[in-house]
This record gives structure tokens, C-alpha cells and sequence, in this order.
């Protein structure tokens, strides 16, 4: 595999054979193509992009407000373009693109076609209705609740109908793949054992059920309340239920992200899972392990034990940590592995060195791997821990934490993505790939600036979603360390870093899609030709894997040390129990 | 390859350095299980969650007689409210006060009572950065002893409508 022009699959795969009908085979990968699940993996990919512009125009002012020396919106619309960030970025945006990825890996890694055209138009359709309704509540003033709408904090009746729209919308969607699962399984369409990337996207759709069904849960008593139908819901069991949906729906993202890792890592450098067993018990481990995990955000809530508390919040033993170690292991291990079979043998990270950095599909997934498990994963684990949880709640380290995981990690995993679904799926190529090239580097450098300046701030104790740490007309107004403002400061440089690194990526992937050139027939232009590496000197060894052994030593050292760093921070505050 | 049929055999397990990360992660797994029911017994901060179904009207009512039982002085036009060390101390949240001013003594433990009048509130010392929930119908107790001395703010963290930022109050420590 010294140099080629076409994307290193290697082998012809095992159990595809023959093409369904209304399918075409893929120029450049032979893999058959539904072209019932293509039209609406665009569909719902297109939605996606286009939440993700309204929401990342939405997370540029609410940086420049709460970056004091700017201090941009008036409070009432600070509240409001906070709102809809949330709906756009955490739920639309993703939503809509994990349910492409849904019919993607269920039709074209299975050789099967979508199971239903019908359903698939009404999940899309019900996602759209309720985004637009909730789009139009939010715009118009009819719904300043912000993303969890803690009752009794009341909305629009529409706003709640939207969310339930969406909710039942992806859940459809998410049932038509698992039609598909069945009727490929049925029609013998491949044999033995599902791929890996199908796997995990099956972890993350199981996972979506409980927590859409969470979202149900709340939302229906939630809008028949604002119809006056009924008491409103008691403010704890709101957030009990409400987090089931909300925290869990970040499961999905992190099963969805990591199954992105998996396709990325093969589709960029041939790799392959070093041991199958181990990546698939870590997805079990998930399902199993992450339906806990609303305690997250009750930890110094009332009403709600300590025993309680310790159990929810380490999900048994934390073994859906121990799965994204698992991940944050085996995926660079598999890359490492393939690297050397090619010959870049050279120390501990020529393998490393000589990875695809220009091709915006590996830099996105590597660096999405980074950040994810570097500084979300590690902040993410501290902070919920049930007692430095104290030092941590409501404050700017929780943004700090999660804008790691589901920005630096799940989204930039799918811009990642989409640098292959463009080309492969709407089968135009991209303009500008110069440009193409950086965008991953400018994203994730302005989402590590933004997460860290916010995490900082957090540390002094600025409050989250919070319009003015000045306190600018308050009877009382205390004031906030200058460190304070600095690390503010910082997170508003990082953020118009990271807004441009988003907008690029969409006037990229917008040009590609409209006005790209057609590339029907033909196979894609590669992102990058391997370079002609030396042969290897010894028979390739799928278990030497020094530099991921390495790379995870950092990992774990760097955690530990953040871990009691936080619970010397604890020790030094006030008495309580 | 991850997005083909994996070959029949491919449940293996796992080997070499693979095998020995997934040990040592199960071990940092269970250390972090184990510090948190340590830190319950041995810490001197936890968050218990104890709390009290009360109508919001009775907890206004019960705040409104305890600064009138200890009442020590005014600032700026708030009470300040010295409750017995050992004893009960009430702090009502609302849009968009923290009411009333409290006076504690260092090293003096208290039990102090937390809920809120109309929306969820959330208390925040500053500059301790200690944080709790409020939640209206909820009396959340915190078993707080102030370890130092000097004046500390309380903001809210929890978002309740456009005066949000205008919620502040305080307490001072002797």
C-alpha cells in the first residue's frame, strides 16, 4: 500500500455480495449505495448544517456577551440566543446528523436497503415541524427557559409540543433503523457478525431510546401543564427526568462519536480494530452503564442522598469510564498498528508523524480523539464526582467540560465525517481544499481556547449561563477576581476562533454540496496519497504498540493528577454536610 | 476493518499492552469508586441532600420569624441575622434576593435552611465557590461550618428570569 489513489479498504469485504436494487455501487469505495437511505441521509445532513450555522451565529454574541470588555446583547436577549445555542447545537444539530449516520451504517456497511421510505420521511418531517417550532417560540420571545426549562420557569405551549415533535420524530427515525438491522438480517443481505461502526451506532440508537423515552416522560405532563391541564411538574422530579434526557442524549453522542472514530481511523488509514471482542465489550459496557448518569446534575441537589448520589454518579463502579478508556486506547492502538505495517516504524511516534495531517478526515477524527479524552473526558469525570462536585456546579467549568466532549469531540468527529459523506453521498467534490485542510486545525484550536478559558473562569466561581458577573445594578454587587475577566477574555479569543473555524466548515460544505463539482462516476479525489514509506524491516506485529502505550501513560497520569488536584481544592473550602 | 463483517473468530481475548490497560483502568475506576464513600465518612464536605417538603408561603413565614428573633443590625437596608452557633439559620431565595444577611462565627456549625419563593435558585458562595440548588418546595439543610472569616457573597447560578444577575446577597463571618 505504498501509494494509491483511492481510499485504503483494503480487502473486497467479506459477506457483501451483489448490489440491491435501487442501489448503485460507489465509484470510489465499490460499497453499495442505497439510494432511498442516500436522499435521506442528505436530508437530514443538510438540516444539520444548517442548525449548526443558526446555532454557532447564536454562540459568537453569547461569547461576546460574556466576554466583559464586550459585553454585547441586552440581558433579555442574552437569555434568549442562549436558549436557542442549546435547542440548535446539542440537540438539532446533532439529531439530525446521527440519525444520517443511522441510515448510513445500516444500509451501506450492511449491503441492505432503508426499510421504510414512509417512515423515514415522517421522522424528518416531525424534526423539522418541531424544530421550527421551537426556533419560532424562542425567536419570538415565548420561550426565555433556556435548554432544560426547569418548571415552574414556564414556556409556550408549542415550544414543549416542538420538542416533543423532535423527540418522537428521531425516535422514529432511530426505529427505521432498526428495520433495517432486521430485514438485512432477514435477507441475509451479509454474514456473521455485524462491522464494528454498525455495532456502535446500534449501542447509540439503544441508548437513544431510553433517553427520547426519558424526554416523553417529561415533556408531555411539562406541555399539558402550560396548556393549564394540569399542576405544574415538581421541580425535583423535573430535573430527575429531564437529566435522563439530557444527560443521556450525550451518551448517544459519545457512542456516535466514537463510532465515527472507528470509520475514520479505517476509511484514512487502513486501520483495523486490534481486537474486536474489546471495542465491542466497551459499547456493551455503555448500554449497560451510562442510564445513570442524570445524577450528574443533582449532585448538590436536595431531597437526593449521599448513597444515592455516590452510586448514580459513578455508574456502578464507573465502568462507562472504563469504556472510554477502552475507546481511547484501541482506536489510536489501531492506527499505530496500521502505521507500522506500512513501514512507519520509525521511535515511538514516526507512526504519528507520518499520519495524514493534511487530510481533514484524519486531523478532525484525531484531533477530535485529543480533546475529547485529554480535557473533556478527564474534566468531565472530576467534576462529577459527587463531592468536588461542590466546587463545580453551575459554575463556567461545567461548559468548560462539556463544550470538550460534544464540540471538541462529537462535532468535530462529524465535520470530520463530513469531508467523506460530501463526496461519497452527494458525490460533488469540495472547492477551496487548501481551506478544507486547516478548518479542523482552526476549529478545535478555538474550542481548546474557548473550553480551557471558560473552565479557569470557572474555577473562581463565575456562574454559567449568567448575563453580567458585574452584577451591574444589583442592590448588593459583589465582584470577581481580575484573573476572572482574563480567563473570559480568553474564551471570547477562542470562541471567534472557533465561530471561524465553524463558519468555514460550512461555506465549505454548502459550496461542495450546491456547487461542487459532480463527481458521479468517477472516484473521489483522494485527500491525501500516501507517501511511499519504507518496507517494513520486521513482519508486522499487531501487537507493538509502544507510542499509544505511551500516549495513554499521559492520559492517565494527567488525569489522576486533575482528579486530586480537585479534591485538594475541596479540602480547603468550608465545613458542610 | 471496522466497517466490514468481522472474520467468525473474532472473539478473542484481549492481550499484551491492550490487556494491561484495560487492568490498570479498571484499577483508576475503582480507586475513584472508593474515594467517594471515603471522603462521605472521613471529608469534611459533602453534599447529604438533606431536605424537607415545605410550602413556600410556610417558609417565607419561617424566615420572617427568625430575623425577627435575631435580628443584630441592618446593612444597606437588609437585616442582618446572627443566628445561635449550633442552632438554625434561614436564607430564602427569590426573584431577586438572597434574604436575609447572615452573621456566623468561624469554626460555629449551623444549619442552614435553604429554599425559594418562586423559581429554582442556585447558591453560590463567592469567593469559596461552594454551590447548592434551591428548589421552591423544597427546605434544603447544609450543615455549614466557615472555617475563615470576612464578608462572602452569595450570587445565584441558576438561571430565573431577566434579573437574574441582579441576585445577590451576603454572609459575614466573625
Amino acid at each position: 500500500m505504498a501509494s494509491h489513489d483511492t481510499i485504503p479498504l483494503g480487502a473486497p469485504p467479506v459477506g457483501l455480495r451483489g448490489a440491491v436494487s435501487g442501489a448503485r455501487t460507489c465509484d470510489t469505495t465499490g460499497l453499495p449505495v442505497c439510494l432511498t437511505a442516500q436522499k435521506f441521509i442528505q436530508f437530514n445532513a443538510v438540516s444539520a448544517v444548517v442548525c449548526l450555522l443558526v446555532g454557532g451565529i447564536a454562540a459568537l454574541l453569547l461569547a461576546l456577551t460574556r466576554w466583559p470588555a464586550v459585553h454585547l446583547l441586552p440581558a433579555q436577549w442574552y437569555y434568549r440566543i442562549l436558549t436557542l445555542h442549546g435547542f440548535n447545537m446539542l440537540i438539532f444539530w446533532i439529531l439530525f446528523f446521527e440519525v444520517a449516520i443511522l441510515y448510513f451504517v445500516s444500509t451501506t456497511l450492511l449491503n441492505s436497503r432503508l426499510a421504510s421510505k414512509g417512515t423515514a420521511w415522517t421522522s424528518f418531517l416531525m424534526m423539522v415541524a418541531g424544530a421550527g417550532m421551537v426556533e419560532w417560540t424562542t425567536l419570538t420571545g415565548r420561550s426565555d427557559v433556556l435548554l432544560t426549562s426547569y418548571t415552574p420557569l414556564q414556556a409556550h405551549p408549542v415550544f414543549y409540543l416542538g420538542i416533543i415533535l423532535v423527540a418522537v420524530g428521531t425516535l422514529i427515525g432511530v426505529g427505521n433503523f432498526f428495520a433495517t438491522l432486521y430485514i438485512a438480517r432477514r435477507d441475509r443481505t451479509y454474514s456473521g457478525s455485524v462491522p464494528l461502526v454498525v455495532f456502535g451506532a446500534t449501542a447509540a440508537a439503544i441508548i437513544a431510546v431510553v433517553t427520547l423515552l426519558h424526554g416523553a416522560i417529561v415533556m408531555i405532563p411539562t406541555f399539558l401543564w402550560s396548556l393549564g391541564l394540569m399542576g405544574a411538574p415538581d421541580p425535583a422530579w423535573y430535573r430527575l427526568i429531564w437529566w435522563g434526557l439530557g444527560h443521556q442524549s450525550q451518551q448517544v453522542n459519545v457512542c456516535a462519536m466514537v463510532s465515527v472514530w472507528y470509520l475514520l481511523g479505517t476509511i484514512t488509514t487502513g486501520a483495523k480494530p486490534v481486537n474486536q471482542a474489546v471495542c465491542r465489550g466497551a459499547f456493551v459496557l455503555y448500554i449497560l452503564f451510562i442510564n445513570l448518569a442524570s445524577a450528574h446534575h443533582l449532585l448538590v441537589d436536595p431531597a437526593m442522598g449521599t448513597s444515592w448520589k455516590i452510586w448514580n454518579t459513578s455508574y456502578a463502579m464507573y465502568l462507562a469510564v472504563l469504556a472510554s478508556m477502552i475507546h481511547g486506547f484501541t482506536v489510536p492502538a489501531s492506527i499505530e498498528v496500521a502505521q507500522r505495517a506500512k513501514g512507519y516504524t520509525k521511535g515511538l511516534f514516526g507512526w504519528l508523524a507520518a499520519a495524514p495531517w493534511g487530510n481533514p478526515g484524519f486531523s478532525g477524527f484525531f484531533l477530535s480523539l485529543l480533546i475529547f479524552g485529554f480535557i473533556g473526558g478527564i474534566t468531565g469525570v472530576t467534576l462529577g464526582t459527587q463531592q468536588i462536585n461542590i466546587i463545580a456546579h453551575n459554575t463556567l467549568r461545567i461548559p468548560g467540560h462539556f463544550h470538550a466532549t460534544v464540540v471538541g469531540g462529537t462535532t468535530l468527529a462529524f465535520m470530520a465525517l463530513t469531508y467523506y459523506v460530501v463526496p461519497l453521498l452527494f458525490q460533488r467534490d469540495f472547492h477551496a481544499k487548501a481551506l478544507a485542510r486547516v478548518q479542523p486545525y482552526l476549529f478545535a484550536a478555538g474550542i481548546v481556547t474557548m473550553s480551557l478559558g471558560m473552565s479557569f473562569a470557572g474555577s473562581y466561581g463565575v456562574p454559567r449561563r449568567h448575563w453580567d458577573i458585574d452584577f451591574t445594578g444589583a442592590a448588593y454587587t459583589p465582584g470577581f477576581d481580575a484573573g476572572a475577566h482574563l480567563m473570559l477574555g480568553i474564551m471570547g479569543v477562542g470562541a471567534v476562533l472557533a465561530f471561524t473555524g465553524l463558519l468555514l466548515y460550512v461555506l465549505l460544505t454548502v459550496a461542495a454540496v450546491f456547487f461542487g463539482p459532480r463527481i458521479q462516476g468517477r472516484a473521489m479525489t483522494p485527500w491525501h496519497v500516501e507517501r511511499a514509506a519504507a518496507a517494513p524491516t520486521h513482519a508486522a506485529d499487531e501487537h507493538h504498540m509502544p507510542g499509544t502505550t505511551v500516549l495513554v501513560g499521559i492520559l492517565l497520569l494527567s488525569f489522576v493528577i486533575y482528579y486530586f488536584a480537585n479534591w485538594k481544592a475541596l479540602a480547603d473550602v468550608w465545613g458542610v454536610r | 476493518m471496522s466497517i466490514h463483517t468481522p472474520p467468525a473468530d473474532w472473539f478473542k481475548p484481549p492481550t499484551g499492552a491492550e490487556r494491561a490497560w484495560i487492568g490498570l483502568a479498571l484499577v483508576w475506576c475503582l480507586i475513584m469508586s472508593m474515594a467517594m464513600p471515603y471522603w462521605a465518612v472521613k471529608g469534611k464536605q459533602n453534599s447529604s441532600g438533606e431536605a424537607y417538603r415545605v410550602e413556600p408561603a410556610d417558609f417565607s413565614a419561617r424566615v420572617d420569624r427568625f430575623v425577627a428573633a435575631h435580628k443584630v443590625g441592618e446593612l444597606d437596608g437588609q437585616p442582618v441575622v446572627e443566628p445561635t452557633p449550633g442552632g438554625d439559620a434561614y436564607l430564602l431565595g427569590r426573584m431577586w434576593a438572597w434574604y436575609p444577611i447572615l452573621k456566623l462565627r468561624q469554626g460555629q456549625t449551623y444549619r442552614v435552611h435553604l429554599s425559594a419563593l418562586d423559581l429554582q435558585h442556585g447558591f453560590s458562595l463567592q469567593p469559596m465557590n461552594m454551590n447548592f440548588q434551591v428548589l421552591p418546595g423544597y427546605d434544603h439543610v447544609l450543615t455549614l461550618t466557615p472555617t475563615s472569616t470576612g464578608e462572602f457573597s452569595i450570587i445565584c447560578n441558576e438561571f430565573c428570569g431577566i434579573g437574574h444577575h441582579l441576585m445577590t446577597g451576603r454572609i459575614i463571618v466573625e
